[in-house]
């Protein structure tokens, strides 16, 4: 690898931008995204901005049980997120349904239709899990650049109190006591 | 001699070599202070740099035909018009060569907004079109009071020269103008009170909704160009003389710093304005101390 892709590879690891899309979310995860970047959790100094335009994003946060309405402009807005990209799904709702398990209205979860890389798990999850979520995708951003291997999707640890207690996930704040970081391969 | 020293001041100082970094610098400057205010820690040093070569290995959507062309053509003709603004800039004592005035200036500053009007039109997103219009609008709000507060400083000082008004100790009427040009640089380069055009969120990126990878870079980089170029303005209006030619350049890198600060600072503690406020603020409230700047300078001048 030369010193050009070693910069690019560091640079794309230090400026990630997000595009945020709600694909039919409960807003909770999604004022938890714009929480990571106010004051107190600060993520602009991992190098962070949210645009306002999926073109000059490298992330795409989406959030909300996908909804039957939301498919064609979710697929829409990844096809015009220009390589290199990733995908995190924010919350448990793109990553399974969540207590929507089963709706006739619903056409999730989110990897059937676009393929993710991060899931950070939580009803909502933590700011702090988002802003791990977003450096672990920003690795993936540079690797897969590097080395144009597909790389399995990594499911994040809980955070902090967690899961509210809203979702079927088991993962109330006093039953995740004992949860681990893993890193499952689909 | 004469064309190396021209080519110095383009190409090293204030040229591209000082001019590059310096671009990123305030770009840092600006976001960093922004924080600041808002009781962040900021982004790192180096982030416009990181965000520029990033940029830079992204793909771009394809683009076919003369519009394709010319949407990939306004950002380059974006960032040579800057480059050659701040070239411009006599910072240091010019010994012959070619040398630009005021007029040129201008023309250079305005070709990166007209340039972004033409990229949003042209990029055929309805955003874009609606940032192009608001560009627009703001530039010919703006531009009244810029240009008479270019024309009373002119007309205070008997010249058009850059050289010439650097080397001459300032008049109360110039500083009238410096601060007329300080109202409008806000709206020109598209900070706070007056950031309509690009209003993030509101209208996605307005112009820029269409650009990716490398052009979009290039958008960056006229951005940060025209920081340079437009603070470096103000401060060859406002810094005293001097003889010695590394004090002149050190004072002025620190006036265009504590403008970009300044500028920061009201970007920071302020909320965006609707387009209508904006245009009567500038027709309204500006343009008449503008006019009265013109009118007491034309006077001063018939009577002298």
């Amino acid at each position: 690898m030369n010193l050009w892709n070693k910069l690019m590879c560091y640079s794309r690891r230090h400026s990630p931008w997000l595009f945020h899309m709600n694909g039919g979310s409960c807003n909770g995860c999604d004022i938890e995204l714009i929480a990571s970047l106010t004051p107190r959790y600060d993520a602009e100094q991992l190098g962070v901005r949210l645009e306002g335009s999926p073109r000059h994003a490298d992330i795409l946060c989406i959030t909300g049980p996908i909804t039957n309405n939301a498919v064609n402009a979710i697929k829409t807005v990844y096809d015009q997120v220009c390589g290199p990209k990733a995908v995190i799904a924010i919350g448990s709702c793109p990553a399974t349904t969540n207590v929507f398990i089963e709706s006739r209205t619903l056409a999730g979860p989110l990897s059937k239709h676009i393929p993710v890389d991060v899931f950070v798990p939580g009803c909502p999850p933590r700011p702090d899990a988002i802003i791990l979520g977003v450096a672990k995708a920003a690795e993936i951003l540079a690797e897969r650049a590097g080395k144009k291997l597909p790389i399995a999707p990594v499911v994040m640890p809980l955070v902090g109190p967690g899961c509210g207690g809203a979702c079927a996930c088991g993962n109330s704040a006093e039953a995740k006591t004992e949860e681990k970081p893993q890193e499952v391969a689909q | 001699m004469n064309l190396i020293t021209a080519l110095a001041r383009l190409l090293i100082f204030p040229g591209l070599l000082f001019a590059v970094p310096a671009a990123w610098f305030f770009l840092w400057v600006e976001r960093k202070a922004v924080a600041r205010m808002q009781g962040r820690i900021g982004p790192p040093f180096m982030q416009p740099f990181f965000d520029f070569i990033k940029l830079l290995g992204k793909s771009t959507p394809p683009r076919t035909g003369i519009g394709g062309l010319l949407m990939r053509a306004w950002p380059f003709i974006a960032v040579s018009a800057a480059a050659g603004a701040v070239g411009l800039l006599p910072v240091l004592p010019a010994s012959g060569g070619f040398q630009g005035d005021l007029i040129l200036l201008l023309a250079l500053l305005e070709l990166p907004s007209m340039c972004i009007i033409a990229a949003g039109f042209s990029s055929g997103s309805i955003f874009g079109e609606i940032g192009s219009a608001r560009e627009a609008v703001l530039s010919v709000s703006y531009n009244i009071v810029f240009l008479l507060a270019i024309v009373s400083i002119a007309a205070s000082q008997h010249t058009f020269s850059l050289a010439a008004l650097a080397h001459q100790s300032a008049s109360p009427l110039r500083w009238l103008g410096v601060i007329a040009i300080l109202v409008c640089l806000p709206a020109k380069l598209h900070l706070n009170p007056f950031s309509l055009p690009n209003a993030e969120q509101e209208i996605y990126s307005g112009p820029m909704t269409e650009y990716a990878g490398p052009e979009l870079a290039m958008w960056e980089l006229s951005h940060g160009l025209e920081w340079v170029a437009a603070t470096g303005l103000v401060a060859t209006l406002a810094a005293p003389v001097f003889t010695l030619w590394w004090v002149a350049a050190l004072v002025f890198v620190a006036l265009c710093f504590a403008i970009v600060l300044l500028l920061s600072a009201v970007a920071a503690a302020t909320a965006r304005l609707q387009i209508d406020t904006t245009v009567r603020f500038y027709w309204q409230c500006t343009m008449i101390f503008a006019v009265l700047a013109v009118a007491s300078a034309l006077f001063m001048r018939l009577r002298a």
